[in-house]
Order: C-alpha cells, then structure tokens, then sequence
C-alpha cells in the first residue's frame, strides 16, 4: 500500500502550495502565464527528483550536524544543471522565469523533502515522493496560472479563449493578482474540506 | 557614479520594485512571521544586516573568483554562481550568529530562531543575483542589498500592524489565518502600484 500512497500524497494530501504553503516566492511571482508556471513546475520537479535520488543514495554517508549544508550542494548542483539546460535549449523560458531559476535552490520544498523524507528512506520511494511532490507543485502552479491568464488577458496557453466581448482584468496578471488568487484559492480548499467533513 | 544614481537604487527597491510585494521574494517568512510586531521588527533588522553583507561578500566573490574578465585566474566559472553564492550565505549567516552571540547578546537574543531561517530566505539569494544580473558595481550592490532590506522591512512592518488588528476582526471561518493574510498581501500590492512610474531604473 505504501508505494502508491507515497506518489499520491504530494499531489492532494499534503500538496506543497495548498496544504503546505512551502515554496510560494516561485508560485506567485512566475504564474502571469500557464506556459511560465509548466517550465518552472517541471524544473523544479527535476530537482526534486534528482536531488532526492542522491541524497537517498547517499544518506547514511552524511554526518547528521553536517546534514543541511550537504543537502544544499547537492541541490545546488542539480539546479545549476538545470539553469544551463534551459539557458541552452529553451532561452525564451529562461529569461522569462529570470532570477526564480537560480532561486529553486531556497525553494522549501526541496529542503523540506530532503530533510523529512529521502534522508529516512530508500532510493524507489524518494524517487517517488519527489516525483508526486514534484507533480503537485507542477499541478498547483498550471491551475492557478490558468486563473490568472485567463483573466488577465483571456488567453490559455498564449491561445485566445474569450473573445473580444472580454475585457481582460489586467490586475491579475500584475502583482496584486496573484496575492489575491491565492488568497481566494486557499479559502475554498479550506471551505471544500470542511464540507467535506460535515 | 553620483548621489542621485543611488537614489534612485534606493527609491526603486524599497517603493517600486518592492522585494516582497512587486518580487515576490521572501514571502515565506514574510507571511510567517508577521503576525506580531515585535518579531517582525527582530527579523526585519536581521534580514537587512544580512543581505547588505551577503551583497558585499557575493560580490568579491563573482568580481574576483567567478567572471572571466576580472577573475584572478581569467577562467570562466560564472557557471558556480549558483552554488557559492548559497553557500556563502549559509556560512555568512552562520558566522553573524557566533559574532552576535558573543558581542552583542541582547541582540543576538532579540533576533533569535529569525537568524538560522534567513539562510533559505530567497530574498536574500535574490538580492545578490539581481546585482549580478544588473552588472553592479561595489557601492551600487551595497546600496541595493541595504535598501532591499529595508523594503522588506517596510512590508514585514505594515503587514504585521494590519494583522494585530485582524485577529480582533470577524473574518468568515476558511479565509482565516494565511488565506487573508494573502488578501491583505495583495490590497497592499495595489497600493505599491501606486509608486510604479515614479523611477524608471
């Protein structure tokens, strides 16, 4: 039972924007577009992945006083990798998301994963619980940047959706937007899971 | 180099470019720790005194051991930028712990658990990155790193302020706790919208 609860967590239970509120300064700050929210999940899930690998690997090598600093080079190493990947192949991205990729290395999910999850377990399961963490987070980001496109400028994915009859809410693709989006969400996830249960 | 260059560094990351409410940098403390005003000044002052040094010694770093131009070993290693500058503020912050706690004890005691969870403040990364970014000289990255804080500072403060009072506000039973803090992030975020235009960096 436990393999699959391992994968399923990250992405409802204990979903890292929803349930955590970890890892927010990525969330808010690059979901103006769908297509900026996809490449920054899927960056991050990378690491997540990666970075839980190694450290699962390698876990009963590290001193336990000297655990966080060994942590952050490891993912400080797979989030270098990623930054001259994107700046090779997908430099559109890149520049989008500017700063916020070298800034993956303070996202709190990853630290957070590695320190409660792959330092404690095997390599499969902290393959797994990085990849549902990772999924979440992806899935967290496309939902809101979905909102936020769609009424900021009534597009999807660059592709228009609402017509020319839609004037297009411009605050949402603006800073105060995405305070107040995420704001709004959480209060519904509250509401849901308490109707839930009632 | 003039006065008025700094000024508008200044103007620009405290009011315009706000690191926390047009950056979106730092909100995971921002959101944590304000919910009164005492604590939010301690970590206030302690994010400021970091990122000024951090802005200082990242800095040396690129200028003498990273960029290829001006490196003493003229090899190009800005592909470590990422890493050494994570560690170095690791390791700043570490050291303004051990320093404060035997100098300066009150305020070490004042300051507390903010100090060791500034290491993962990204603001703090992401000042000495947008230094970098903007090709900034030595006073400019100092100036930059000291007033970023104190934009931060600004915003820890007010938030704090309007938070006290909210616990004593009836707010319907999902928004309360982090949901309406975002709410109040984001009427704060339209008020600093108001300062856009002022400076154009």
């Amino acid at each position: 039972m436990r393999t699959g609860k391992v994968f399923v967590k990250g992405i409802y239970q204990e979903n890292p924007i929803f349930r955590l509120a970890l890892g927010l300064c990525p969330f808010l700050a690059v979901t103006s577009s769908t297509e900026n929210g996809l490449g920054m999940g899927l960056a991050a899930t990378f690491v997540l992945v990666g970075s839980n690998f190694i450290i699962s690997l390698v876990r009963k090598l590290i001193p336990q006083r000297i655990r966080i600093p060994c942590f952050i080079v490891v993912i400080a190493t797979f989030v270098s990798l990623v930054e001259m990947v994107m700046q090779a192949y997908s430099p559109g991205l890149y520049k989008n998301l500017g700063i916020f990729v070298p800034l993956i290395v303070v996202n709190c999910i990853i630290l957070g994963r590695a320190e409660a999850f792959a330092s404690r377990n095997g390599v499969g399961l902290s393959l797994l619980d990085g990849l549902g963490m990772g999924v979440g987070f992806t899935l967290a980001l496309v939902i809101i940047g979905v909102i936020r496109e769609l009424l900021g400028s009534g597009k999807i994915f660059g592709h228009i959706i609402l017509g020319s009859g839609y004037n297009p809410a411009l605050l949402f693709i603006l800073p105060p937007g995405a305070f107040l989006t995420i704001g709004l969400l959480m209060g519904l996830f509250n509401y849901v899971e308490e109707r839930a249960k009632r | 180099m003039s006065i008025g260059h700094l000024l508008i560094i200044a103007v620009a990351s405290i009011l315009v470019n706000n690191f926390v409410l047009s950056r979106f940098l730092g909100l995971c403390p921002y959101i944590g720790v304000s919910k009164q005003l005492d604590s939010a000044i301690g970590m206030g002052m302690a994010v400021i005194f970091v990122m000024t040094m951090a802005s200082l010694s990242t800095w040396a770093i690129y200028t003498y051991l990273l960029a290829p131009a001006t490196s003493i070993w003229k090899i190009d290693l800005t592909y470590l930028r990422t890493i050494s500058f994570i560690l170095v503020i690791a390791s700043l912050v570490q050291l303004v712990e051990m320093v404060l706690q035997k100098t300066v004890p009150t305020l070490y005691r004042a300051l507390g658990i903010y100090l060791p969870l500034i290491t993962t403040n990204c603001a703090v990364l992401g000042v000495t990155v947008l230094n970098i970014d903007k090709r900034f000289g030595l006073v400019e990255s100092l100036v930059q790193g000291f007033t970023a804080g104190v934009g931060f500072t600004l915003a820890l403060i007010l938030m704090a302020g309007i938070r006290e009072k909210l616990d004593l506000a009836d707010i319907p039973k999902p928004l309360r706790g982090i949901p309406i803090a975002f709410i109040v992030a984001g009427i704060m975020s339209i008020a600093f919208l108001g300062f856009s235009g002022l400076v154009t960096e």
